[in-house]
């Protein structure tokens, strides 16, 4: 359909097989590597232990309460923490960019963010052992100074509220990472205009930046939905496994069939791949959108 | 008269001044730098605390350790093949993208979002299971490879694989990113015309012109692959990851210690990214 704006002298040469050639290693390696092992999990899903196609795995997902828990508290604490996390973030990079601190903090920020959405996993849940654990720092310093004790108040580090504080340590920084340059992308005319017409702060943003940034926010928080969701190893190294996401669960399942059932397991690796392309076809759907208005 | 006018004219200063101080703007800047340095604050206070007179001890202990070193240097090792590979495979499919090759833009860049999909924890389920049988000439029974999954250089061929899947969304979109800035298709032209050979276009020409992209990708994957749990554990590889965490079962200090220190190695990856590329490209994930 394009063929006919193509400049004459830009004509590209026919492409054969042979170019296609060029790029071949690489799909050599995401079919052996990628797809073959992401395959095999759908195929053995739809297989009873027969060897025979079956819906039966699949209609279990939605049946067997461990994995109906499993897969409510991994949405839970996603949903959770993208929110916490995204309002944080949101405010952190608010505050940077529009917010009237001084320029040379934002560097400051956007480093420290980077390293923190990059700082998970077993180290981070150490560190926050250390910090809000029966013995941790903040836990000494609120009952020896404020004479406040946490635990006695039912809070528990390595409970589902501790490990979703801990899951925001990575989440609010990538939500920073993603929103500074959204914000960036408000243009200094709208507000003006704005209070040319006799907007107050609050109608600006109200009326004109937040509808603008929507798209761009929802977006983000989509993205750390999906980056707690299929988090692994800071729960596990946390908890030990207690609090059972579906992560742990598909753990549990490659260590040893728990199920007792091994298509069972193939079928919950199948649905947590699934609500990932969900979430990121929504993702992708939303920055094209913002892409409207922001660049 | 007049100086009482200053007087009213500096309050009035003042106070616009004060209006216009952004107390929300710092409130939220200042509960963020607390959510983000109270851990690692009382990470590194509580790595002191064992032994007042020797307030390094944890520190000296966890480096003491042979298999500290042992599982660090495989760590290591690992990111480093795992950029030198996935240089060698993405470089050239983006060059011959940009080049030859528009049409496979998108599919590629789909393949490259893929580890998003597919996270860590469900590719090694698969990676197992795909590699845990042993391969045999198709439509017969003879078996020409043992499974990979049980024998050493096995593992660590789809352990190196596994850090490739998840490095390559970032390794692939920081060459491409440098590859936009560059002129390709002149440079290529000028080789060819003094008689250059494709081998010697891409690591004489193209590597040395997108090496601040190249670096800031290898970076990135070397703060994945260095502290990766999920692969090496499930793989049964004894990597820095799998390490730390069997440390953090049976001691309280030198896990701590060793949590501060990969949280420093982080820090300086990500400065030096800061460095190279002035703030692009810094996030990963996979925890």
């Amino acid at each position: 359909m394009a063929q006919t704006t193509v400049p004459l002298k830009k004509t590209p040469a026919p492409t054969n097989w042979k170019t296609w050639l060029g790029v071949a290693p690489f799909f050599l390696f995401a079919i052996l590597f990628l797809f073959l092992p992401s395959m095999r999990l759908i195929t053995a899903s739809f297989s009873s232990p027969e060897g025979n196609f079956t819906l039966d795995n699949i209609r279990q997902l939605f049946t067997v309460p461990l994995i109906v828990n499993a897969y409510k508290l991994s949405i839970q604490i996603s949903a959770i923490t993208a929110l916490g996390g995204g309002i944080l973030g949101f405010l952190l990079a608010y505050a940077v960019t529009v917010g009237g601190l001084p320029k040379s903090l934002r560097p400051i920020l956007m480093t420290f963010s980077g390293v923190a959405s990059n700082f998970a996993g077993v180290p981070l849940a150490f560190a926050f052992v250390a910090t809000l654990g029966r013995q941790g720092f903040i836990t000494h310093v609120l009952r020896d100074y404020l004479g406040v004790d946490l635990y006695s108040a039912g809070f528990n580090l390595y409970s589902f509220a501790g490990l979703s504080l801990v899951y925001m340590y990575f989440q609010f920084p990538l939500m920073v990472l993603i929103m500074a340059p959204a914000l960036d992308g408000l243009k200094r005319e709208w507000r003006e205009a704005a209070e040319n017409l006799g907007a107050t702060t609050t109608q600006y943003w109200l009326r004109v930046a937040l509808p603008v940034l929507l798209p761009s926010i929802l977006g983000a928080m989509i993205l750390l939905f999906g980056n707690a969701f299929g988090a692994y190893a800071t729960a596990y190294a946390l908890t030990g496994g207690r609090i059972g996401i579906v992560t742990i669960q598909i753990g549990a399942q490659i260590r040893g069939d728990v199920l007792y059932n091994p298509g069972l397991g193939y079928a919950m690796a199948v649905g947590m791949v699934v609500i990932m392309a969900i979430s990121l076809a929504g993702y992708s759907w939303l920055q094209a959108k913002t892409e409207r208005w922001l660049r | 008269m007049a100086s009482s006018k200053d007087r009213k004219v500096a309050e009035m200063k003042f106070i616009n001044r004060l209006r216009k101080f952004p107390f929300f703007a710092w409130l939220w800047f200042l509960l963020g730098a607390l959510y983000f340095v109270l851990p690692l604050l009382a990470t590194f206070e509580f790595s002191l605390s064992w032994d007042p007179a020797v307030p390094f001890k944890a520190y000296q202990r966890a480096f003491e350790d042979v298999r500290f070193w042992r599982s660090f240097i495989a760590s290591n090792v690992f990111a480093i093949i795992t950029i030198i590979a996935c240089i060698i495979l993405v470089v050239p499919t983006a060059y011959w993208i940009r080049l030859r090759l528009p049409q496979a833009r998108r599919i590629v860049e789909f393949i490259t979002l893929m580890p998003f999909v597919v996270p860590a924890i469900i590719l090694v389920f698969g990676l197992i299971r795909v590699y845990s049988t042993p391969f045999t000439i198709p439509f017969t029974d003879i078996v020409f490879m043992k499974p990979l999954t049980q024998f050493k250089a096995g593992t660590n061929i789809l352990i190196v694989a596994g850090y490739m899947v998840l490095a390559m969304p970032y390794m692939y979109r920081s060459v491409d990113t440098g590859m936009r800035t560059v002129d390709i298709l002149t440079l290529t032209e000028a080789a060819q015309s003094l008689g250059a050979s494709w081998f010697v276009i891409i690591t004489r020409v193209i590597l040395p012109n997108i090496r601040s992209a190249l670096l800031s990708g290898a970076l990135l994957t070397f703060a994945i692959v260095v502290g990766e749990v999920i692969l090496a554990s499930f793989l049964g590889v004894n990597a820095f990851g799998p390490y730390l965490f069997l440390l953090g079962q049976h001691r309280a200090y030198e896990p701590a210690a060793l949590s501060f220190v990969s949280f420093l190695l982080t820090w300086i990856a990500m400065g030096m990214i800061q460095l190279v590329t002035g703030g692009q490209n810094q996030t990963a994930g996979g925890h």
